[in-house]
């Protein structure tokens, strides 16, 4: 007799009543809806805007669902698609810039399926519609700057020791010409005893005729490379948190790269902008009250809209200077932010605060931004302004050096945002553009019903061929291979994995492999029965020795799907993912559930003949 | 069924042997014809309400300087694909285009539009070509310790003789070769290996037997006879899924979906012939078997 024990079988069917209740998620409907991300705009704040929104929307004549207000932007639930690209139209127009409009998806997960943590599979960009970016740090502009200033402060320090010299820089080097040779021997004397940082030399010093010419090590560029990369991916993910578009993801690639996907969003144009935006702090002490305005400039704060203040035109440090800023708590409790500052940067502080004890330091967040209207011809217009808020204006109550901190803040969150815009404000380096994709929401939709239609055919296909060759069997094996799809679901949804169309493809192509496992054992298990073994033991033969080929073929394409993903991006990081868990599952229910069913109906009889 | 796979493998070499030259000369004076993953550039899909008038489009976006357009349909009448190489600036970019046809009043729904450096491309067609050296590495290693090192060179030749003979599809065919056709390429792979280990499992197993008698000839051309049904029931099954992907799977699925149905078919037939003339070349015996031989099957007995 051929039985699995109970404890077996509780095992196997409790592991495929799990992939039913997380694959669930993915049965029930989505309604299509639009995000509108406020952003820093102002008419959100000021103003009811739902009723605005909404409002606007019936005046248009667009009908929707539902309208809710969530943390700084609003989600608007619709009916059918042409209603949503209808809104999207009215929105866009209505927003004149200031809002980024995203179209996506509201899922209709019910809530208890929520509460143990069932969700849908998250959709690649393909099938959902999108933008990817993929930005470089452009290296030969960030060595530009670098040398250039670090140039200038060379010529400073040489000066300070009565050595006269002028240099200049490009994106490779720094060129010091020197007046004699005694100066060029002693600069390099004081040049090779500060050459060095941390992991080894900074620069490799070359010496021709009455010049000297400093280079980046190969290890310093790739070190402050990697440094840059790490601060534009805190700067990036704040901007792009910011626009409050759902599920964005901003991740480092390689090891001057960093890939930003915004799922449902279609304006390249401004999303790039906002993206690439530069932002940039100033510090300024506040006008005295009679200053005249030719000293004194007004700006409004960032976070209170109608209040303002008077701040000095003269800037005394900019965001370029500041080299860390943590929120932390003082001495009673309070929250209060700790600025680190460069030299350069706290010799400026020092002389600036010193005599101006009592008076307040404002600190200034300078943005670039772009907005977006139509001409009376309907045509659409950017254009670029800086805009300057203050965001924070706090008392001096000694004089500054290279640490300080700024206290008074009303909550630790606002502590932690100043600490986040202090440190990442500006972008490290500058970076590039190097890939941008957009796909349209209706090419996304396409894709996805073309990609669920050949996996339904394909199964049909399958199904019809397993039944018609090995009847009983077949019926196991299909059994197994349905439960393979729902446990590739079940484990997609639960891990977060992401699917594109490749990856569709790799399921496809694992239901095509899963077969595979069936057709080696049911052929074992035909053998046998030719050699004349009686019906139980030709079927226990059969499972037992397609055992060691199935796992030997399974684990070098695993090991493919692996390679794959440790090398793929984008779409293809998306079929290695269903095809390794593909294969994974498909080992289990082609062996497992097929050996169970298998049991259950010819394993508790005598059978004296079989026919495979 | 006995069918003498051993009597057909000369002919069999000599057809893998024509098809692999053709695909070299090909691959040699007509290369492939690389995807914009691979070259970089700028590509933008449109669909139109009606079927797309292409001399239109044409006409309109000549009017931008110094960029060579190739404008065609792309699945239907009414998609237009328009693909075009820009300078390092970009100055040219899918703005320009859709402006322009824009301004002359035949924009048709942008669907989706992408730009990718020269540079990238370079960069992934140097990781393409690793992936799929190091995926051979890996697997070479991982027979070697599993099997012996003739099945490890069997298995390496039929994987080169797959990938080629796909590489040679898509050369002689101008089909065009992007980063999903890479990653078919590489499924391929596995798939491929997959064949030729089941194969080699069963002529390791039949060498292995004692009660087996005969020459290894005679033991090779059993062991075929025995896989052959599997081997051709799972390639059709796995053609089945992706005739369906090929039929209604898309465009952007159709040059993926035929490199692996070529592969599957490749991979079938060369872990027939190619597998086996290997290990003749070898001379694998009985002999070679005895390492392994501590290693019984039963060593994975799931009762």
């Amino acid at each position: 007799m051929n039985k699995y024990k109970v404890w077996q079988i509780a095992l196997i069917y409790s592991v495929l009543v799990f992939g039913v209740i997380f694959a669930l998620p993915n049965f029930f409907p989505t309604k299509p809806a639009i995000q509108i991300a406020f952003g820093d705009s102002i008419r959100a704040t000021s103003s009811n805007i739902i009723s605005d929104l909404s409002s606007e929307l019936n005046d248009k004549k667009v009908s929707f669902t539902e309208i809710e207000y969530e943390e700084n932007s609003a989600k608007i639930i619709f009916e059918d698609v042409s209603d949503q690209l209808a809104a999207r139209r009215v929105l866009s127009s209505y927003s004149d810039g200031e809002f980024i409009i995203a179209l996506n998806s509201e899922p209709s997960t019910p809530e208890w399926l929520n509460s143990i943590g069932g969700k849908p599979i998250n959709l690649g960009l393909d099938l959902a519609g999108g933008i990817h970016f993929l930005l470089e740090v452009d290296t030969d502009r960030y060595s530009t700057e670098r040398l250039s200033s670090e140039g200038a402060s060379i010529i400073d320090e040489l000066l300070s020791r009565n050595i006269n010299a002028n240099y200049v820089s490009s994106n490779e080097s720094i060129n010091i010409t020197f007046r004699n040779f005694e100066d060029l021997s002693s600069a390099r004397d004081y040049l090779d005893q500060n050459n060095f940082t941390t992991s080894g030399a900074k620069y490799n010093i070359l010496q021709n005729n009455n010049d000297l010419e400093l280079q980046y090590t190969d290890n310093y560029l790739s070190e402050i490379v990697d440094y840059a990369v790490e601060q534009n991916l805190v700067a990036l993910r704040n901007r792009v948190n910011e626009l409050g578009v759902s599920e964005p993801i901003v991740q480092r690639e390689g090891k001057g790269r960093i890939v930003v996907e915004l799922p449902g969003v279609q304006d390249s144009a401004s999303a790039k902008k906002i993206i690439g935006k530069t932002a940039n702090l100033e510090f300024r002490l506040e006008a005295r009250p009679t200053d005249s305005f030719l000293r004194k400039e007004k700006f409004n704060y960032k976070n209170s809209s109608g209040t303002s203040a008077f701040l000095e035109k003269v800037v005394i440090i900019t965001g370029d200077n500041v080299t860390n800023a943590q929120s932390s708590f003082d001495e009673s409790g309070r929250p209060q932010v700790n600025i680190n500052l460069d030299i350069d940067g706290g010799r400026s502080m020092q002389s600036a605060t010193k005599d101006n004890i009592g008076r307040r330091l404002g600190v200034v967040l300078v943005e670039e931004k772009t907005r977006t209207f139509f001409d009376e011809n309907d045509n659409v217009l950017q254009e670029s302004y800086t805009e300057k808020n203050v965001i924070s204006n706090a008392t001096i109550q000694a004089a500054l050096g290279t640490a300080f901190r700024i206290t008074g803040l009303s909550s630790s969150y606002e502590a932690s945002e100043l600490a986040l815009l202090l440190r990442a404000g500006a972008l490290a380096a500058p970076m590039k553009f190097v890939e941008e994709q957009t796909i349209g929401p209706t090419l996304g939709q396409d894709n996805i019903d073309k990609g669920l239609n050949s996996v339904i055919v394909g199964f049909i296909l399958v199904f019809i061929f397993m039944l018609i060759r090995y009847r009983l069997f077949g019926f196991a094996a299909n059994v197994a291979l349905i439960s393979n799809l729902i446990l590739v679901t079940a484990i997609m949804s639960l891990v977060g994995a992401t699917l594109t169309l490749p990856g569709i493809a790799g399921i496809v192509l694992t239901v095509g492999m899963a077969v595979d496992a069936n057709v080696l054992i049911f052929a074992r298990i035909s053998e046998e029965l030719k050699a004349n073994v009686e019906v139980q033991n030709a079927i226990r033969n059969g499972f037992s020795k397609a055992f060691s080929t199935i796992i030997d073929a399974n684990i070098t394409t695993l090991l493919v799907a692996v390679i794959l993903y440790a090398i793929g991006t984008g779409p293809i990081k998306g079929f290695a993912v269903t095809l390794s868990i593909g294969i994974v599952t498909s080992v289990f229910t082609a062996i497992f559930v097929t050996r169970s069913l298998v049991n259950f109906i010819y394993g508790y009889r005598d059978i004296k003949e079989l026919k495979v | 069924m006995n069918i003498p796979f051993i009597q057909f493998n000369k002919f069999g070499i000599m057809v893998s042997s024509g098809l692999i030259l053709i695909t070299l000369v090909s691959l040699l004076f007509k290369g492939l014809n690389l995807g914009l993953d691979f070259t970089g550039g700028i590509s933008l899909e449109m669909k139109y309400e009606q079927k797309a008038d292409l001399e239109r489009i044409r006409n309109s976006i000549s009017k931008i300087e110094n960029s060579n357009f190739v404008v065609l349909n792309y699945g239907s009448d009414n998609s237009v694909l328009i693909k075009f190489q820009s300078d390092e600036e970009l100055s040219i970019n899918a703005q320009t285009v859709i402006d322009q046809l824009s301004a002359d009043n035949y924009l048709g729904e942008v669907e989706k539009s992408e730009t990718i450096f020269p540079q990238i491309g370079e960069e992934l067609r140097d990781q393409g070509g690793i992936a799929i050296l190091v995926a051979m590495l890996v697997i070479l290693v991982y027979i070697i310790f599993r099997f012996q090192i003739k099945f490890g060179y069997g298995a390496i030749a039929a994987l080169f003789h797959d990938v080629l003979i796909i590489l040679g599809i898509f050369s002689i065919f101008s089909l065009t070769f992007d980063l999903s056709v890479l990653a078919a390429l590489l499924a391929v792979v596995g798939y491929s290996l997959n064949d030729s280990i089941v194969v080699s499992d069963r002529i390791r197993e039949n060498f292995l037997d004692d009660n087996k008698k005969g020459s290894s000839e005679v033991l090779l051309n059993d062991s075929l006879n025995q896989v052959f049904a599997r081997t051709i029931i799972t390639s059709f099954t796995t053609l089945l899924v992706l005739i369906a992907l090929l039929v209604a799977g898309g465009e952007a699925l159709k040059n993926f979906s035929l490199a692996l149905a070529a592969g599957v078919v490749v991979g079938s037939y060369s872990s027939i012939f190619i597998v086996v003339r290997v290990l003749m070349l070898t001379g694998l015996s009985k002999k070679d078997m005895e390492k392994p031989k501590n290693e019984p099957e039963e060593s994975y007995s799931l009762d």
